[in-house]
């Protein structure tokens, strides 16, 4: 294995808001440039992650069934959700918005949700299989966090524009608060998780020499 | 301390590396994840204070002017961001309003006023009082500061509605894209180089 130091083999721990490594000797609670608290690794990641994940899950079936607003026009009130919208989109041959909120809301937060309980699974079985694929996974996740806000603020915006008493008038219906929900505890999961943890298991398997050496003249 | 101020962790895994001086365009790898260690920061503290006041007269823009103005048979109807949140807070679904507030308005004022307030006393090389605080919000508010998700959303907002009656795109629209395209300039992780510096 060549492979530059571990911050654990120089007894080191990175501070996560300022980036200063911390040296643990006298094991500080806190970062001494900035003042954070530090954690070797983040504090039960994996329990962490799961809980908000299941969370966000169990607002997803919510999110997708009810309806996100309700068009009414000249006293005709229509409620729709967010994958009737898509489809009305694609019906009218507008199949690039289509796509684009297609991706964002509903691709996103399952997509977010397989790559998360796969990071967790593979990492709970402490195996080895594509650790530097699954760390660009996990990056993966973090970039594209946030871009299933964009149906809540599409109804926003719609809903404060339409507003024609009898003639046309759009309105926000619960399905939006579980959207936004889902994406709250998506962003949630993913800050949970502990990249450092996919890279863990080869340490305990093949510490670096150095260490060998240290822990056999003990 | 000396000794580990010129060294950089690896956040995904944990390698430990020494820091170098970049050149323009260049950025450094973690060799074992390949995680990004260290980008090249094109920006002295008088071009950013700069940048920072000028997203601040854009937030002002973005957030008084109307986003977009729309009219039917006559009716004029125009919405600022915060009209929009406003609609979200009526009923049952307040609290997905606030989401809203702090992800379009409330985050990055604050990540503005923040800057302002760091960059000015970084201008005479000083800390400025309460310098940590602002630091850790700082990267506390980022990842809840959405201005381009809110960009896209707005653009598929006068799509949506443009098959239904007439769009006009507002003042606050356009201050929006300019915003959203400098807060990631501005407020982006290089900014913790104002930890080694000052």
């Amino acid at each position: 294995m060549n492979r530059p130091p571990l911050a654990s083999e120089l007894n080191l721990c990175l501070c996560h808001s300022c980036g200063l490594a911390c040296d643990m000797t006298d094991e500080p609670h806190e970062c001494t440039r900035c003042g954070a608290p530090l954690h070797r690794r983040k504090t039960n990641s994996l329990a962490r992650t799961w809980a908000y994940m299941f969370t966000a899950l169990a607002f997803y079936f919510p999110a997708n069934l009810l309806p996100v607003m309700n068009t009414k026009m000249v006293g005709n009130g229509a409620d729709s959700t967010i994958m009737s919208g898509v489809i009305e989109f694609w019906q009218h041959g507008a199949w690039d918005i289509a796509l684009i909120i297609f991706i964002a809301s509903i691709a996103v937060p399952g997509i977010k949700f397989v790559a998360l309980t796969l990071l967790l699974v593979t990492v709970q079985r402490d195996s080895q299989w594509a650790s530097k694929q699954r760390s660009t996974l996990y990056r993966f996740v973090e970039l594209i966090g946030y871009w299933s806000m964009l149906d809540v603020i599409v109804v926003a915006l719609v809903a404060s524009l339409v507003k024609f008493q009898a003639l046309a008038d759009i309105e926000p219906r619960p399905g939006i608060l579980f959207f936004g929900l889902v994406v709250v505890f998506t962003m949630l999961s993913a800050m949970s998780f502990d990249p450092r943890l996919i890279w863990d298991k080869e340490e305990r398997d093949n510490p670096n020499e150095e260490v060998m050496d240290e822990v056999a003249s003990h | 301390m000396a000794t580990t101020e010129s060294l950089i962790i690896c956040e995904h895994c944990d390698c430990v590396y020494q820091k170098v001086t970049l050149a323009k365009h260049q950025k450094t790898l973690c060799t074992r994840c390949g995680g990004v260690l260290q980008r090249y920061n094109g920006l002295t503290v008088e071009q950013r204070l700069a940048l920072t006041f000028t997203a601040l007269m854009l937030w002002i823009f973005a957030n008084f002017y109307p986003v977009m103005s729309i009219s039917l048979k006559g009716l004029k109807n125009s919405a600022t961001l915060w009209d929009s949140v406003l609609a979200l807070s009526l009923g049952p679904i307040t609290f997905i309003a606030m989401v809203a507030a702090i992800s379009m308005i409330i985050a990055p004022i604050f990540q503005l006023v923040l800057l302002i307030w760091v960059l000015s006393f970084a201008l005479a090389h000083r800390r400025s009082p309460g310098f940590k605080f602002c630091m850790r919000w700082l990267e506390t508010l980022r990842p809840w500061s959405m201005l381009e998700v809110c960009l896209l959303g707005a653009m598929v907002a006068v799509i949506k509605l443009a098959g239904l009656l007439d769009v006009l795109p507002g003042i606050g629209l356009f201050a929006l894209a300019i915003l959203s395209l400098m807060m990631i300039r501005i407020a982006g992780r290089d900014i913790r180089d104002l930890w080694d510096t000052l």
